[in-house]
């Protein structure tokens, strides 16, 4: 049964990316509602948008990269 | 995963696909073995050679179908550039160009099935990664010398908060090719993992009509995460390129 406590760790690591959810969402939503207030500058933010979700992401992915390590290389 | 394997259950591997093989024989990978990765990005370089370079080779007035694509991409890209990075910086466009089509028909590709994606390898995309943050401090430097630790020394900042807050700028600036290609790699890896795992639960009965309207939903999101990913690679290395032209806060 060696293994079981890194396979535990790995399910823990996975809660990383509901964190990087709720991120993801904050910067998509607070978007959508200066969108909706200003939509003449809406457009020009799209990039913006794009960058924030981006680093709010990145950090899911590093949890999910440590469930993986857990999973396969533990 | 073999442990999973041997209990019984559900017998599937969803990183398998990602296993690096020699195409001929099956000999231990070399540094030279012409693997299933290196046959797909040759593929991606293929397919952006034949939009790019035979597709607009007739430079029609009228453009047809793959020259308009060509454009489009083109002219998507040297906007980002020109807006992202400044005018000054339109010289570096071809580079990030080539990075973005690159990305995007390496990512476009494997989501063709039984494809293989060279994108979901950090070794990839790593090489992506450190290629930008390297061109990018290199150029930092020539073009403004010292003046390109400005870039760390936050001016308007209170200057008892100024060390703190360079040594952070340091330490994320040194993260930055790390998150910038572990972020691609994660996100292909992911997401072609996720559609094994569906694919694995099609084998039951009972939900395999789920499970194969779950692969048609994730597979379209792919797609999407495919062009979004190539997108923020470039949008990045943009940003990137900003911070060493004009370094000062």
């Amino acid at each position: 049964m060696e293994g079981d406590l890194a396979h535990i760790g790995a399910g823990l690591a996975a809660i990383g990316s509901g964190a990087a959810a709720i991120g993801v969402g904050n910067v998509a939503g607070n978007y959508l509602a200066g969108a909706l207030r200003n939509p003449s500058a809406a457009a020009s933010q799209t990039a913006t948008l794009f960058i924030g979700i981006a680093f709010a992401e990145a950090l899911g992915i590093f949890a999910f990269l440590v469930s993986l390590l857990l999973m396969f290389a533990v | 995963m073999a442990d999973a394997a041997k209990e019984g259950g559900l017998v599937f591997h969803p990183m398998d696909q990602f296993i690096v093989k020699p195409l001929f024989g099956d000999g231990a990978v070399g540094m030279f073995t012409f693997t299933n990765v290196a046959l797909w990005l040759l593929l991606a370089v293929a397919c952006v050679v034949a939009l790019m370079v035979l597709g607009t080779s007739k430079r029609a007035t009228v453009p047809t179908r793959t020259q308009s694509i060509a454009e489009l991409a083109y002219g998507f890209v040297y906007k980002m550039v020109e807006d992202v990075t400044g005018k000054d910086a339109v010289k570096y466009f071809p580079y990030i160009f080539t990075l973005f089509m690159f990305i995007l028909f390496s990512n476009f590709l494997a989501l063709i099935p039984m494809s293989f994606s060279p994108t979901s390898h950090i070794a990839v995309t790593a090489i992506l990664g450190f290629g930008v943050f390297f061109a990018v401090t290199i150029l930092g430097f020539v073009k403004n010398g010292v003046g390109f630790l400005g870039l760390f020394w936050v001016s308007s900042a209170p200057l008892a908060l100024r060390p703190i807050l360079a040594l952070i700028e340091v330490i994320s600036y040194f993260v930055r090719p790390v998150s910038h290609s572990i972020r691609l790699a994660g996100n292909i890896m992911a997401g072609h993992a996720v559609l094994k795992v569906f694919a694995g639960f099609a084998a039951i009965t009972v939900v395999a009509p789920l499970s194969v309207l779950g692969i048609t939903a994730i597979y379209a999101l792919e797609v999407l995460v495919s062009a979004i990913q190539a997108y923020v690679f470039t949008i990045l290395t943009c940003v990137y390129l900003k911070d060493a032209l004009h370094p000062s806060h």
